[in-house]
Protein backbone atom coordinates (compact mmCIF):
# COMPACT_ATOMS: atom_id res chain seq x y z
CA UNK A 1 0.00 0.00 0.00
CA UNK A 2 2.73 2.40 1.17
CA UNK A 3 4.81 1.30 -1.77
CA UNK A 4 2.21 2.20 -4.12
CA UNK A 5 1.74 5.76 -2.72
CA UNK A 6 4.86 6.08 -3.25
CA UNK A 7 4.93 5.32 -6.51
CA UNK A 8 1.80 7.48 -6.95
CA UNK A 9 3.67 10.53 -5.74
CA UNK A 10 6.74 9.96 -7.71
CA UNK A 11 4.67 9.54 -10.87
CA UNK A 12 2.97 12.96 -9.61
CA UNK A 13 6.44 14.65 -9.66
CA UNK A 14 8.78 13.03 -12.05
CA UNK A 15 7.28 14.62 -15.00
CA UNK A 16 7.83 18.27 -13.41
CA UNK A 17 11.32 17.11 -12.00
CA UNK A 18 11.99 15.63 -15.43
CA UNK A 19 11.64 18.93 -17.33
CA UNK A 20 12.76 21.53 -14.94
CA UNK A 21 16.12 19.57 -14.88
CA UNK A 22 16.44 20.08 -18.68
CA UNK A 23 14.96 23.76 -18.22
CA UNK A 24 18.01 24.07 -15.90
CA UNK A 25 20.43 22.52 -18.45
CA UNK A 26 18.90 25.14 -21.36
CA UNK A 27 19.12 27.81 -18.63
CA UNK A 28 22.65 27.63 -18.24
CA UNK A 29 23.79 26.40 -22.09
CA UNK A 30 21.89 29.97 -23.36
CA UNK A 31 23.40 32.35 -20.04
CA UNK A 32 27.06 30.97 -20.00
CA UNK A 33 28.59 31.87 -23.22
CA UNK A 34 27.47 35.35 -22.96
CA UNK A 35 28.86 35.84 -19.17
CA UNK A 36 32.11 33.81 -20.17
CA UNK A 37 32.45 36.43 -22.94
CA UNK A 38 32.06 39.33 -20.53
CA UNK A 39 34.56 37.90 -17.89
CA UNK A 40 37.16 37.25 -20.67
CA UNK A 41 37.12 40.99 -21.40
CA UNK A 42 38.13 42.08 -18.34
CA UNK A 43 41.45 40.15 -18.78
CA UNK A 44 44.77 41.57 -18.37
CA UNK A 45 46.32 39.17 -20.07
CA UNK A 46 47.00 39.02 -23.98
CA UNK A 47 45.09 35.40 -24.73
CA UNK A 48 41.35 34.61 -24.60
CA UNK A 49 42.22 32.24 -21.39
CA UNK A 50 38.93 31.53 -19.59
CA UNK A 51 39.36 32.49 -16.34
CA UNK A 52 41.31 35.14 -17.27
CA UNK A 53 44.43 35.26 -14.65
CA UNK A 54 43.89 38.59 -13.89
CA UNK A 55 41.58 41.46 -14.15
CA UNK A 56 42.34 44.84 -15.81
CA UNK A 57 40.54 47.23 -18.13
CA UNK A 58 43.51 47.40 -20.99
CA UNK A 59 41.48 46.06 -23.32
CA UNK A 60 39.03 48.11 -23.26
CA UNK A 61 41.34 51.43 -23.18
CA UNK A 62 42.73 49.53 -26.46
CA UNK A 63 39.27 50.17 -27.89
CA UNK A 64 39.55 53.97 -27.22
CA UNK A 65 42.40 53.65 -29.56
CA UNK A 66 40.13 51.29 -32.14
CA UNK A 67 39.61 53.69 -34.86
CA UNK A 68 38.41 51.47 -37.73
CA UNK A 69 36.29 49.73 -34.78
CA UNK A 70 34.75 52.93 -33.91
CA UNK A 71 34.18 54.16 -37.40
CA UNK A 72 32.33 51.05 -38.41
CA UNK A 73 30.40 51.06 -35.10
CA UNK A 74 28.84 54.51 -35.68
CA UNK A 75 27.70 54.05 -39.46
CA UNK A 76 25.84 50.33 -37.69
CA UNK A 77 24.45 53.14 -35.49
CA UNK A 78 23.42 55.70 -37.93
CA UNK A 79 22.03 52.87 -40.42
CA UNK A 80 20.20 50.78 -37.44
CA UNK A 81 18.56 54.24 -36.16
CA UNK A 82 17.33 55.27 -40.13
CA UNK A 83 16.15 51.93 -40.40
CA UNK A 84 14.17 51.88 -37.05
CA UNK A 85 12.39 54.50 -38.10
CA UNK A 86 11.65 53.55 -41.12
CA UNK A 87 10.70 50.66 -40.74
CA UNK A 88 8.87 51.87 -37.57
CA UNK A 89 6.91 54.15 -39.05
CA UNK A 90 6.32 52.37 -42.50
CA UNK A 91 5.16 48.99 -40.81
CA UNK A 92 3.12 50.56 -37.66
CA UNK A 93 1.27 52.35 -40.64
CA UNK A 94 0.39 49.47 -42.62
CA UNK A 95 -0.84 47.24 -39.46
CA UNK A 96 -3.35 49.95 -39.09
CA UNK A 97 -4.16 49.24 -43.20
CA UNK A 98 -4.28 45.80 -42.57
CA UNK A 99 -5.70 44.51 -38.67
CA UNK A 100 -9.65 45.00 -39.99
CA UNK A 101 -9.81 43.95 -43.20
CA UNK A 102 -10.13 40.11 -44.16
CA UNK A 103 -10.22 40.60 -48.05
CA UNK A 104 -7.56 38.46 -50.21
CA UNK A 105 -5.46 41.25 -50.91
CA UNK A 106 -4.88 42.05 -46.88
CA UNK A 107 -3.87 38.76 -47.09
CA UNK A 108 -1.57 38.66 -49.87
CA UNK A 109 0.03 41.79 -48.39
CA UNK A 110 0.52 40.52 -44.88
CA UNK A 111 1.97 37.83 -46.27
CA UNK A 112 4.56 39.86 -48.13
CA UNK A 113 5.48 41.72 -45.54
CA UNK A 114 6.19 39.23 -43.42
CA UNK A 115 8.37 36.83 -45.92
CA UNK A 116 11.51 38.59 -45.13
CA UNK A 117 11.82 36.69 -42.39
CA UNK A 118 11.56 33.71 -43.42
CA UNK A 119 13.56 34.14 -47.17
CA UNK A 120 17.39 34.17 -46.69
CA UNK A 121 18.30 37.72 -46.20
CA UNK A 122 21.21 36.58 -48.06
CA UNK A 123 19.85 35.96 -51.12
CA UNK A 124 17.66 39.11 -50.63
CA UNK A 125 21.04 41.19 -50.43
CA UNK A 126 22.24 39.90 -53.35
CA UNK A 127 19.25 40.36 -55.46
CA UNK A 128 19.39 43.64 -54.16
CA UNK A 129 22.34 44.50 -55.76
CA UNK A 130 22.18 43.13 -58.95
CA UNK A 131 19.12 45.23 -59.34
CA UNK A 132 21.41 48.30 -58.50
CA UNK A 133 24.02 47.34 -61.00
CA UNK A 134 21.28 46.61 -63.45
CA UNK A 135 19.67 50.13 -63.14
CA UNK A 136 23.43 51.97 -63.13
CA UNK A 137 23.73 52.65 -59.67
CA UNK A 138 26.10 51.39 -57.07
CA UNK A 139 25.76 50.81 -53.15
CA UNK A 140 25.46 53.50 -50.73
CA UNK A 141 24.23 54.28 -47.26
CA UNK A 142 20.86 54.97 -48.00
CA UNK A 143 20.09 51.94 -50.08
CA UNK A 144 21.99 50.45 -46.97
CA UNK A 145 19.22 51.61 -44.85
CA UNK A 146 16.47 50.96 -47.00
CA UNK A 147 17.99 47.25 -47.58
CA UNK A 148 17.73 47.01 -43.47
CA UNK A 149 14.58 48.42 -43.83
CA UNK A 150 12.96 45.62 -45.42
CA UNK A 151 14.38 43.31 -43.43
CA UNK A 152 13.35 44.94 -40.31
CA UNK A 153 9.34 45.46 -41.13
CA UNK A 154 8.36 42.07 -40.23
CA UNK A 155 9.42 42.38 -36.37
CA UNK A 156 7.65 45.81 -36.08
CA UNK A 157 4.38 44.23 -37.64
CA UNK A 158 4.25 41.02 -35.65
CA UNK A 159 4.35 43.06 -32.45
CA UNK A 160 2.19 45.46 -33.78
CA UNK A 161 -0.53 43.89 -35.36
CA UNK A 162 -0.34 41.27 -32.13
CA UNK A 163 -1.44 44.69 -29.76
CA UNK A 164 -3.98 45.95 -32.61
CA UNK A 165 -5.69 42.37 -32.41
CA UNK A 166 -6.47 43.24 -28.91
CA UNK A 167 -7.81 46.53 -29.54
CA UNK A 168 -11.29 47.04 -28.96
CA UNK A 169 -12.76 48.65 -31.83
CA UNK A 170 -15.88 50.79 -29.84
CA UNK A 171 -13.02 52.49 -28.26
CA UNK A 172 -12.31 53.97 -31.95
CA UNK A 173 -15.73 53.78 -32.43
CA UNK A 174 -16.59 55.87 -29.70
CA UNK A 175 -14.27 58.86 -30.65
CA UNK A 176 -15.05 58.98 -34.20
CA UNK A 177 -18.75 59.65 -32.98
CA UNK A 178 -17.83 62.29 -30.00
CA UNK A 179 -15.94 64.53 -32.79
CA UNK A 180 -12.80 63.51 -32.99
CA UNK A 181 -11.11 63.19 -36.33
CA UNK A 182 -8.65 60.06 -37.25
CA UNK A 183 -5.35 62.13 -36.47
CA UNK A 184 -6.86 62.74 -33.08
CA UNK A 185 -7.75 59.00 -32.52
CA UNK A 186 -5.07 57.97 -33.70
CA UNK A 187 -2.31 60.27 -31.16
CA UNK A 188 -5.10 60.33 -28.46
CA UNK A 189 -6.55 56.43 -28.64
CA UNK A 190 -5.05 53.73 -30.79
CA UNK A 191 -1.28 54.52 -30.27
CA UNK A 192 -1.60 54.90 -26.56
CA UNK A 193 -3.25 51.36 -26.53
CA UNK A 194 -0.51 49.77 -28.96
CA UNK A 195 2.34 51.57 -28.06
CA UNK A 196 4.11 49.04 -26.09
CA UNK A 197 3.51 46.56 -29.04
CA UNK A 198 5.09 49.48 -31.28
CA UNK A 199 8.06 49.79 -29.17
CA UNK A 200 9.31 46.37 -28.97
CA UNK A 201 9.05 45.95 -32.68
CA UNK A 202 10.75 49.36 -33.07
CA UNK A 203 13.50 47.39 -30.38
CA UNK A 204 13.15 44.25 -32.19
CA UNK A 205 13.72 46.10 -35.64
CA UNK A 206 16.83 48.37 -34.16
CA UNK A 207 18.71 45.03 -32.86
CA UNK A 208 17.99 43.10 -35.82
CA UNK A 209 19.69 45.97 -38.31
CA UNK A 210 22.06 46.60 -35.67
CA UNK A 211 23.36 43.00 -35.94
CA UNK A 212 22.45 42.31 -39.96
CA UNK A 213 25.37 40.98 -41.78
CA UNK A 214 23.82 39.37 -45.12
CA UNK A 215 22.28 42.15 -46.18
CA UNK A 216 25.28 44.78 -45.35
CA UNK A 217 27.72 42.32 -46.69
CA UNK A 218 26.42 42.95 -50.57
CA UNK A 219 25.15 46.72 -50.09
CA UNK A 220 27.63 48.39 -47.82
CA UNK A 221 29.50 50.71 -50.52
CA UNK A 222 33.94 50.34 -49.26
CA UNK A 223 34.13 53.57 -47.18
CA UNK A 224 30.83 52.21 -45.02
CA UNK A 225 32.25 49.03 -43.14
CA UNK A 226 29.51 47.57 -40.04
CA UNK A 227 30.56 46.99 -36.97
CA UNK A 228 29.22 42.89 -37.06
CA UNK A 229 31.48 42.75 -40.81
CA UNK A 230 34.41 43.92 -38.59
CA UNK A 231 34.32 42.04 -35.77
CA UNK A 232 33.94 39.13 -37.92
CA UNK A 233 36.74 39.81 -40.20
CA UNK A 234 38.88 40.77 -36.57
CA UNK A 235 37.85 36.69 -35.56
CA UNK A 236 38.47 35.36 -38.76
CA UNK A 237 42.48 36.96 -39.09
CA UNK A 238 44.02 37.59 -35.44
CA UNK A 239 41.44 36.97 -32.62
CA UNK A 240 42.95 39.25 -29.74
CA UNK A 241 41.14 40.30 -26.96
CA UNK A 242 39.94 43.91 -28.28
CA UNK A 243 37.06 41.71 -30.00
CA UNK A 244 36.58 40.01 -26.55
CA UNK A 245 36.32 44.27 -25.09
CA UNK A 246 33.68 44.81 -27.75
CA UNK A 247 31.78 42.14 -27.31
CA UNK A 248 31.73 43.14 -23.75
CA UNK A 249 30.04 46.80 -24.92
CA UNK A 250 27.45 45.41 -27.09
CA UNK A 251 26.20 42.77 -24.07
CA UNK A 252 26.54 45.60 -21.70
CA UNK A 253 24.35 47.80 -23.91
CA UNK A 254 22.32 44.93 -25.39
CA UNK A 255 21.22 44.34 -21.41
CA UNK A 256 20.66 47.83 -20.90
CA UNK A 257 18.31 48.36 -23.77
CA UNK A 258 16.23 45.21 -23.06
CA UNK A 259 16.05 46.25 -19.48
CA UNK A 260 14.68 49.45 -20.60
CA UNK A 261 12.60 47.89 -23.54
CA UNK A 262 11.20 45.21 -20.66
CA UNK A 263 10.31 47.93 -18.54
CA UNK A 264 8.59 50.34 -20.52
CA UNK A 265 7.52 48.05 -23.52
CA UNK A 266 6.79 44.87 -21.51
CA UNK A 267 9.03 43.21 -24.26
CA UNK A 268 8.67 39.71 -23.20
CA UNK A 269 4.73 40.12 -23.24
CA UNK A 270 5.12 41.22 -26.45
CA UNK A 271 6.96 39.22 -28.55
CA UNK A 272 4.89 36.28 -27.64
CA UNK B 1 -13.59 54.19 -43.87
CA UNK B 2 -12.07 50.82 -44.56
CA UNK B 3 -11.16 51.81 -47.72
CA UNK B 4 -9.50 54.91 -46.65
CA UNK B 5 -7.81 52.71 -43.86
CA UNK B 6 -6.36 50.70 -45.97
CA UNK B 7 -4.71 53.39 -48.17
CA UNK B 8 -2.31 53.33 -45.21
CA UNK B 9 -0.63 50.25 -46.09
CA UNK B 10 0.38 51.72 -49.80
CA UNK B 11 3.47 53.25 -48.45
CA UNK B 12 4.90 50.01 -47.22
CA UNK B 13 3.53 48.16 -50.48
CA UNK B 14 5.44 50.73 -52.76
CA UNK B 15 8.55 50.01 -50.91
CA UNK B 16 8.69 46.35 -51.40
CA UNK B 17 7.22 46.86 -55.02
CA UNK B 18 10.79 48.07 -55.90
CA UNK B 19 12.93 46.82 -53.26
CA UNK B 20 11.64 43.46 -52.50
CA UNK B 21 9.53 42.28 -55.55
CA UNK B 22 11.85 44.25 -57.87
CA UNK B 23 14.81 42.90 -56.88
CA UNK B 24 13.98 39.30 -56.15
CA UNK B 25 11.83 39.25 -59.68
CA UNK B 26 15.74 40.30 -61.28
CA UNK B 27 17.53 37.55 -59.47
CA UNK B 28 15.05 34.99 -61.15
CA UNK B 29 15.82 36.70 -64.74
CA UNK B 30 19.20 36.27 -63.64
CA UNK B 31 19.31 32.97 -62.80
CA UNK B 32 18.14 32.23 -66.44
CA UNK B 33 20.70 34.36 -68.22
CA UNK B 34 22.92 33.23 -70.28
CA UNK B 35 26.55 35.34 -69.80
CA UNK B 36 27.80 34.25 -73.29
CA UNK B 37 25.16 35.59 -75.25
CA UNK B 38 23.84 38.68 -74.02
CA UNK B 39 20.41 38.68 -73.51
CA UNK B 40 20.36 35.05 -73.80
CA UNK B 41 18.03 32.15 -72.10
CA UNK B 42 19.83 29.02 -70.44
CA UNK B 43 18.63 26.40 -67.98
CA UNK B 44 22.27 25.35 -67.88
CA UNK B 45 22.82 27.09 -64.10
CA UNK B 46 19.75 25.00 -62.94
CA UNK B 47 20.97 22.08 -65.33
CA UNK B 48 24.38 22.26 -63.23
CA UNK B 49 23.20 22.77 -60.03
CA UNK B 50 21.04 19.35 -60.27
CA UNK B 51 23.39 17.06 -62.35
CA UNK B 52 26.06 17.84 -60.01
CA UNK B 53 26.59 15.65 -57.21
CA UNK B 54 28.64 18.57 -55.52
CA UNK B 55 26.24 21.09 -55.29
CA UNK B 56 23.18 18.64 -54.42
CA UNK B 57 25.06 17.24 -51.07
CA UNK B 58 25.35 21.23 -50.26
CA UNK B 59 22.16 21.84 -50.60
CA UNK B 60 20.83 18.33 -48.89
CA UNK B 61 23.49 18.83 -45.56
CA UNK B 62 22.15 22.28 -45.34
CA UNK B 63 18.48 21.57 -45.33
CA UNK B 64 19.31 18.15 -43.11
CA UNK B 65 21.78 20.71 -40.64
CA UNK B 66 18.27 22.49 -40.34
CA UNK B 67 16.39 19.36 -39.65
CA UNK B 68 18.84 18.66 -36.61
CA UNK B 69 19.33 21.97 -34.78
CA UNK B 70 15.26 22.59 -34.90
CA UNK B 71 14.91 19.01 -33.15
CA UNK B 72 17.88 19.78 -30.66
CA UNK B 73 15.98 22.45 -30.27
CA UNK B 74 12.97 21.40 -29.82
CA UNK B 75 13.98 18.95 -27.02
CA UNK B 76 15.10 21.67 -24.99
CA UNK B 77 12.55 24.40 -25.97
CA UNK B 78 9.75 22.57 -25.00
CA UNK B 79 10.09 22.14 -21.40
CA UNK B 80 11.49 25.27 -20.94
CA UNK B 81 8.35 26.63 -22.72
CA UNK B 82 6.24 24.18 -20.35
CA UNK B 83 8.41 25.22 -16.81
CA UNK B 84 7.64 28.84 -18.36
CA UNK B 85 3.66 28.29 -18.66
CA UNK B 86 3.79 27.17 -15.03
CA UNK B 87 5.96 29.81 -12.90
CA UNK B 88 5.02 32.64 -11.37
CA UNK B 89 4.86 36.00 -13.77
CA UNK B 90 8.29 37.08 -11.92
CA UNK B 91 9.81 33.98 -12.66
CA UNK B 92 8.35 33.75 -16.16
CA UNK B 93 10.05 37.52 -16.88
CA UNK B 94 13.57 35.88 -16.00
CA UNK B 95 12.97 32.87 -17.91
CA UNK B 96 12.36 34.50 -20.43
CA UNK B 97 14.62 37.32 -20.72
CA UNK B 98 17.66 34.70 -20.66
CA UNK B 99 15.80 32.82 -23.42
CA UNK B 100 15.52 36.10 -25.43
CA UNK B 101 19.02 37.43 -24.46
CA UNK B 102 21.18 35.16 -26.91
CA UNK B 103 19.38 36.14 -29.67
CA UNK B 104 19.08 39.67 -28.91
CA UNK B 105 23.69 40.00 -28.48
CA UNK B 106 25.02 40.43 -31.90
CA UNK B 107 25.37 37.02 -34.02
CA UNK B 108 28.71 38.11 -34.16
CA UNK B 109 29.35 38.17 -30.45
CA UNK B 110 27.42 34.93 -29.58
CA UNK B 111 29.72 32.85 -32.38
CA UNK B 112 32.58 34.21 -30.76
CA UNK B 113 31.60 33.35 -27.24
CA UNK B 114 31.24 30.04 -28.32
CA UNK B 115 34.83 30.17 -29.91
CA UNK B 116 36.16 31.16 -26.96
CA UNK B 117 34.59 27.82 -25.28
CA UNK B 118 34.95 25.08 -28.37
CA UNK B 119 38.27 26.37 -29.04
CA UNK B 120 41.58 24.57 -29.06
CA UNK B 121 42.43 26.08 -25.55
CA UNK B 122 38.91 26.93 -25.05
CA UNK B 123 36.87 26.39 -21.59
CA UNK B 124 35.52 22.93 -22.99
CA UNK B 125 39.18 21.52 -23.73
CA UNK B 126 40.43 22.80 -20.85
CA UNK B 127 37.94 20.91 -18.32
CA UNK B 128 38.07 17.81 -19.83
CA UNK B 129 41.87 18.06 -19.79
CA UNK B 130 41.53 18.79 -15.96
CA UNK B 131 39.20 15.98 -15.53
CA UNK B 132 40.90 13.48 -17.79
CA UNK B 133 38.90 12.93 -20.08
CA UNK B 134 41.02 13.76 -22.79
CA UNK B 135 45.28 13.71 -23.07
CA UNK B 136 45.33 16.49 -25.30
CA UNK B 137 42.82 19.11 -26.86
CA UNK B 138 40.57 17.66 -29.33
CA UNK B 139 39.08 19.79 -32.53
CA UNK B 140 35.01 20.71 -31.25
CA UNK B 141 34.92 23.72 -33.49
CA UNK B 142 34.40 23.27 -37.22
CA UNK B 143 32.35 20.06 -36.61
CA UNK B 144 28.94 19.77 -37.59
CA UNK B 145 28.35 18.80 -34.09
CA UNK B 146 29.40 22.26 -33.08
CA UNK B 147 27.20 23.86 -35.78
CA UNK B 148 23.90 22.20 -34.70
CA UNK B 149 24.70 22.99 -30.77
CA UNK B 150 25.35 26.76 -31.05
CA UNK B 151 22.47 27.39 -33.99
CA UNK B 152 20.12 25.13 -31.43
CA UNK B 153 21.11 27.82 -28.19
CA UNK B 154 20.93 30.77 -30.94
CA UNK B 155 17.67 30.03 -31.72
CA UNK B 156 15.80 29.05 -28.70
CA UNK B 157 13.60 31.69 -28.47
CA UNK B 158 11.73 31.32 -31.85
CA UNK B 159 11.03 27.94 -30.69
CA UNK B 160 9.87 28.69 -27.18
CA UNK B 161 7.93 31.93 -27.53
CA UNK B 162 5.09 29.99 -29.59
CA UNK B 163 4.93 27.00 -27.51
CA UNK B 164 4.69 29.15 -24.48
CA UNK B 165 1.57 30.86 -26.59
CA UNK B 166 -0.02 27.53 -26.98
CA UNK B 167 0.66 26.40 -24.19
CA UNK B 168 -1.16 29.80 -22.71
CA UNK B 169 -4.64 28.60 -25.04
CA UNK B 170 -5.09 25.17 -23.79
CA UNK B 171 -7.54 25.42 -20.85
CA UNK B 172 -6.58 24.51 -17.81
CA UNK B 173 -9.92 22.56 -17.12
CA UNK B 174 -9.21 19.34 -19.87
CA UNK B 175 -5.88 18.51 -17.42
CA UNK B 176 -8.00 18.81 -14.57
CA UNK B 177 -10.18 16.74 -15.64
CA UNK B 178 -7.90 14.33 -17.32
CA UNK B 179 -6.59 13.76 -13.78
CA UNK B 180 -9.49 13.97 -12.20
CA UNK B 181 -10.62 10.61 -14.69
CA UNK B 182 -7.41 8.52 -12.80
CA UNK B 183 -4.45 9.88 -15.74
CA UNK B 184 -1.45 10.17 -13.82
CA UNK B 185 1.35 13.43 -14.96
CA UNK B 186 2.84 11.54 -17.62
CA UNK B 187 -0.28 10.45 -19.32
CA UNK B 188 -2.37 13.47 -19.17
CA UNK B 189 1.25 15.52 -20.61
CA UNK B 190 1.03 12.89 -23.11
CA UNK B 191 -2.34 12.90 -23.85
CA UNK B 192 -3.43 16.18 -23.33
CA UNK B 193 -0.96 19.09 -23.13
CA UNK B 194 1.32 17.87 -25.99
CA UNK B 195 -1.60 17.42 -28.79
CA UNK B 196 -2.57 20.69 -28.03
CA UNK B 197 0.09 22.55 -28.28
CA UNK B 198 0.84 21.23 -31.83
CA UNK B 199 0.11 24.27 -33.10
CA UNK B 200 2.84 26.39 -31.46
CA UNK B 201 5.39 23.68 -31.82
CA UNK B 202 4.91 23.86 -35.58
CA UNK B 203 5.09 27.29 -35.99
CA UNK B 204 8.45 27.12 -33.56
CA UNK B 205 9.97 24.45 -35.94
CA UNK B 206 9.01 26.85 -38.65
CA UNK B 207 10.26 29.43 -37.57
CA UNK B 208 13.51 28.45 -36.00
CA UNK B 209 14.29 25.73 -39.03
CA UNK B 210 14.32 28.86 -41.53
CA UNK B 211 16.70 30.95 -39.35
CA UNK B 212 18.88 27.97 -39.07
CA UNK B 213 19.39 27.21 -42.62
CA UNK B 214 19.83 30.66 -43.55
CA UNK B 215 22.34 31.37 -40.40
CA UNK B 216 25.12 32.20 -42.58
CA UNK B 217 27.53 34.40 -40.08
CA UNK B 218 27.09 31.17 -37.18
CA UNK B 219 27.73 28.52 -39.93
CA UNK B 220 30.50 29.53 -41.55
CA UNK B 221 32.23 30.84 -38.30
CA UNK B 222 31.33 27.87 -36.12
CA UNK B 223 32.02 25.34 -39.36
CA UNK B 224 34.54 26.94 -40.63
CA UNK B 225 35.93 26.90 -44.65
CA UNK B 226 35.83 23.33 -44.68
CA UNK B 227 31.91 22.79 -44.03
CA UNK B 228 30.29 24.00 -46.72
CA UNK B 229 26.07 25.09 -46.56
CA UNK B 230 24.53 26.54 -49.33
CA UNK B 231 24.35 30.37 -47.68
CA UNK B 232 28.26 30.54 -47.82
CA UNK B 233 28.14 28.56 -51.12
CA UNK B 234 26.01 32.04 -52.82
CA UNK B 235 28.65 34.26 -51.37
CA UNK B 236 31.48 32.45 -52.97
CA UNK B 237 29.55 31.91 -55.95
CA UNK B 238 28.67 35.53 -56.40
CA UNK B 239 31.60 37.69 -54.29
CA UNK B 240 34.51 34.87 -54.84
CA UNK B 241 34.12 33.65 -58.47
CA UNK B 242 32.08 36.31 -59.61
CA UNK B 243 29.59 34.02 -61.51
CA UNK B 244 26.12 36.11 -60.82
CA UNK B 245 24.11 33.71 -62.68
CA UNK B 246 24.91 30.40 -61.15
CA UNK B 247 25.01 32.47 -57.64
CA UNK B 248 21.13 33.54 -58.82
CA UNK B 249 20.20 30.01 -59.63
CA UNK B 250 21.65 28.90 -56.55
CA UNK B 251 19.51 31.16 -54.40
CA UNK B 252 16.66 30.29 -55.86
CA UNK B 253 16.76 26.70 -55.81
CA UNK B 254 17.82 27.05 -51.89
CA UNK B 255 14.66 29.59 -51.40
CA UNK B 256 12.11 27.35 -53.18
CA UNK B 257 13.59 24.26 -50.56
CA UNK B 258 12.86 26.48 -47.84
CA UNK B 259 9.59 27.58 -48.76
CA UNK B 260 8.57 23.98 -49.80
CA UNK B 261 9.77 23.03 -46.04
CA UNK B 262 7.97 26.07 -44.70
CA UNK B 263 4.33 24.77 -46.82
CA UNK B 264 4.85 21.95 -45.65
CA UNK B 265 4.63 22.35 -42.17
CA UNK B 266 1.80 25.06 -42.40
CA UNK B 267 -0.05 22.38 -43.81
CA UNK B 268 0.79 20.28 -40.65
CA UNK B 269 -0.35 22.94 -38.46
CA UNK B 270 -3.40 23.87 -40.54
CA UNK B 271 -4.22 19.77 -39.92
CA UNK B 272 -3.32 19.81 -36.31
CA UNK B 273 -5.18 22.95 -35.39
CA UNK B 274 -8.60 21.60 -37.10
CA UNK B 275 -8.02 18.34 -35.00
CA UNK B 276 -7.29 20.41 -31.70
CA UNK B 277 -10.34 21.90 -32.01
CA UNK B 278 -12.83 18.79 -32.94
Amino acid sequence: MRKADRKGAWEARSLSIILTAITVVAAIVLIAPTLIVLLTSFTDSASLRFPPPGFSLRWYRALLDAEQMQAAAWHSLLIACGATVLSTVLGTAASLGLYRSRSGWAKGLDMLFMSPLLLPALAFGFAALILLYRIGLRPNLAFLIIGHTVVCVPFVMRTTLASLSQLDPALLDASSSLGAGPWTTFWRVTLPLIGKGVGSGGFLAFMASFDNVPVSLFLADERTEVLPIHLWQQIETNLDVRTAAASGVIIVVTLILMLIAERFAGLTRQIR
Amino acid sequence: MTGAQFRLSLPLAILFAFCFIAPLTILVVMSFSDQAAAGGFTLGHYRAIFTDPFNLSILLDTLLLGVKATLLCLLFGYPVAWVASRASPRWQSILLFMVVLPIMTSVVVRTFSWIVILGRNGVLNRAMLALGMIDEPVRLLFSETAVVVVLAQVQMPLMVLPILTAIGKIDPNLSDASRALGAGEWRTFRRVTLPLSMPGIIAGCLLTYSACVTAFVTQSLIGGARLLYMPLRIYQQAVGANDWPFAAALSITFMIAVVLVAIGLNMLSARSSRHAQS
